[in-house]
């Protein structure tokens, strides 16, 4: 029987003897108190920061490295670099939207050590000069918001946020914003419209980038919680211990979110690049193994825009480079695994039909195209599929992303790995997400569709029997 | 007449003060009305127009692209369930159809008493716990047919008291005490950059770093 032997105050974290860089606190009941997170270094980084130059402040975070934890694993460092010089002010925005299929982690973040990635943000705008800062959370996430307005709170009544900050001349704000219900305003360009009180729909890029046109149409920083969360940390102990963890090229550590059919699902902080997908499956540390006599039959590696993985993948590394060249991505760290009781059909059609219900509308081959998936799909798994429905799928997905979609190598077909990302003919990856769970079953689960479409239990090939034909009496 | 009370109306104007432009509070305020009435009325909508500065249409225009708002009254209940994958894979569904059977209604139906309304949601972050769902956007997880009966019987009899009606969130709000704050800071206001930068001149001088 799956087990849960969390903390109980942080459902589903697994304090385990991995790296604790961001959830050093979460095992306090009391992780989300000022009282606690000055007793436990708190807002000692935000100090040590302020004791060096902006400029020196950022160096330490491109040395570091930090990957941004939010999907893409683009480095905090270097996106905090192409803001253009003089054109101010700067914003920082915080994406707190989670709200990827599978993951679970910001969410923890944001309810059980508000006070960290309020540090987190504050560092940021102290390096960069950014002018004000809007920390916009999910909207059904209210322990989060209640928990991030208690902070806030306590932390402008000591002097920690707004006005003069801990006595010196650097003076920031913190907006607290919240969500409405809309996946697609994670993606970074439909956030800032949202904050603008828009719709939250993309806007087209290149040329223009955040850094460069954001909000209000000034340079704008868009990071990750997690990613935020990792800077008291690294302020505090610099970017040669935070390198220690992790790999050279995916330094650190990250949290991942296990769900599915594991022995004990949950959420773990683990070494980025070390630890094996093996490890985190079957490990006593982590997940001890798939659920009582089965066997794994896939998995989706970093939430439900990524290509899925298969039994021959588990030795990689949760490294993002090794990853995206094996056919997918990190993405999030939310990894979803399936034992052989799972009908891939009817997964891939559950994914699928959130990309169709998510997307805002704008481009056409995902509108019209995620809808078009889902029908079909639908279609199938109701037994009324059509011999001529599997190449469909696999048209209206390559209209919407064009060329080889990244995938898997099969060894027992003889394929081999599509590296990611995959082509768009679309503003933003929403559309393209949704042709990960079609081609990544379609490649390796032919059959289950063909079996689904040729067995039609219930179109009935006949009405009545022919005049001619003998009739059997029962 | 106002729309909103006396104190929503203080709340209102305190969430645009926030922001560098008042459109920026537009679904700050439609989450206020949501919170006063369980749901958006066109005086609602009305109301935010005047005080964003923008149209009532803009406003619709807005909100109705986020699945939170609802522009029809809807159950004092909101139970949405998760279906997505993870929650799929441990049953998922079948606690959707089992509320439903329960209820009597429909996934995005409400009771005719105006109690409960089901929705069948995406995913809610949650997916370590699952199945899961929220009532009105609290969490329960790891839920059983089991649980979910008696969670129901609960709130029939007024035994869910930690739930507030829908339309609540977060019970508590960010107030920046007068004097605390930095001030917000629009485009037009700061073409020169914020002071601190100036530290940068001086390590550079010191032979320090750029």
């Amino acid at each position: 029987m799956p087990t849960h032997d969390y903390v109980a105050h942080a459902p589903g974290y697994v304090d385990n003897d991995g790296p604790k860089i961001v959830t050093s606190r979460l095992v306090h009941e009391d992780s989300h108190t000022l009282e606690r997170y000055e007793a436990t270094n708190g807002y000692d980084g935000l100090r040590r920061a302020l004791d060096r130059t902006p400029a020196d402040v950022h160096e330490e975070v491109r040395n570091a490295v930090v990957l941004g934890r939010g999907g893409a694993g683009f480095p905090a460092g270097v996106k905090w670099g192409f803001m253009p010089p003089g054109k101010f002010p700067y914003y920082l925005v915080v994406n707190g939207d989670e709200s990827e299929p599978g993951t679970y982690k910001d969410r923890l973040l944001m309810e059980r050590d508000p006070h960290q990635l309020i540090e987190g943000c504050l560092i940021t705008c102290y390096a960069l000069g950014l002018s004000q800062c809007f920390l916009y959370v999910r909207g059904e996430m209210p322990a989060a918001q209640e928990n991030i307005a208690q902070a806030l709170n306590d932390a402008y009544a000591k002097g920690y946020v707004g006005k003069n900050i801990m006595g010196t001349e650097f003076s920031v704000d913190i907006t607290l914003t919240w969500g409405a219900g809309a996946y697609i305003v994670g993606e970074e360009t439909a956030l800032i419209e949202s904050l603008e009180g828009n719709r939250g729909m993309p806007r087209l890029k290149p040329p223009f980038f955040p850094a460069a046109i954001g909000l209000y149409g000034q340079p704008t920083i868009v990071n990750n919680v997690e990613t935020l969360s990792n800077l008291p940390w690294l302020m505090l102990n610099g970017s040669e211990q935070y390198k220690a963890y992790g790999s050279e090229a995916s330094p650190g550590s990250r949290m991942v979110a296990v769900s599915g059919h594991v022995n004990r699902p949950g959420v773990y902080e683990i070494e980025q690049g070390v630890t094996t997908f093996r490890d985190l499956f079957y490990g006593d540390n982590f997940c001890r193994g798939i659920r009582d006599g089965h066997e794994l039959k896939m998995f989706v590696p970093g939430g439900g825009s990524a290509p899925w993985f298969f039994p021959e993948q588990l030795d990689l590394q949760l490294e993002g480079r090794a990853v995206g060249a094996e056919g997918s991505m990190l993405g999030s760290g939310a990894i979803m695994v399936m034992d052989e009781t799972t009908d891939s059909v009817k997964a891939a059609l559950r994914l699928v039909r959130f990309y169709a219900r998510e997307s805002c509308g704008k481009c056409t081959p995902c509108r019209e195209g995620t809808t078009w998936e889902e029908r079909i799909l639908q279609r199938i798994v109701d037994g009324e599929g059509r011999p001529s429905d599997i190449d469909k799928l696999l048209d209206i997905a390559d209209n919407i992303s064009p060329g080889p979609y990244p995938v898997a190598a099969d060894p027992a077909q003889g394929l081999e790995a599509v590296p990611f990302p995959p082509k768009q003919t679309t503003i933003c990856p929403l559309g393209p997400s949704s042709v990960a769970p079609i081609t990544s079953t379609i490649r390796r689960f032919r059959h289950e569709y063909e079996a689904k479409i040729t067995k039609r239990d219930s179109i009935p090939v006949m009405s009545a029997p022919m005049a001619s034909d003998p009739v059997e009496v029962s | 007449m106002s729309y909103f009370t006396a104190d929503n109306l203080e709340i209102a104007h305190e969430t645009i003060s926030r922001y560098p432009r008042k459109k920026s509070a537009l679904i700050a305020l439609l989450h206020l009305a949501q919170e006063q009435d369980g749901w958006v009325t066109d005086d609602a909508m009305r109301q935010i127009a005047e005080l964003t500065e923008t149209t009532p249409a803009e406003v619709k225009g807005t909100g109705s692209f986020y699945e939170m708002f609802k522009f029809h009254p809807v159950g004092s209940y909101m139970i949405n369930v998760c279906t997505n994958l993870s929650c799929q894979l441990l049953g998922g569904e079948e606690l959707l159809a089992h509320a439903e059977e329960s209820l009597g209604i429909k996934a995005g139906g409400t009771t005719a008493d105006g109690m409960f309304t089901i929705e069948d949601v995406e995913c809610i972050a949650a997916c370590t716990e699952a199945p899961c769902l929220q009532v009105n956007y609290r969490y329960k997880l790891r839920v059983t047919t089991d649980d979910l009966d008696q969670l129901i019987d609960d709130i029939r009899n007024g035994r869910a008291t930690d739930i507030p009606e829908h339309g609540t969130l977060g019970l508590v709000r960010q107030h920046i005490p007068a004097g605390a704050g930095a001030g917000i800071v629009a485009p037009e206001d700061a073409t020169e950059r914020p002071v601190w930068l100036a530290r940068n001149d001086v390590a550079t001088a010191d032979g320090g770093e750029a």
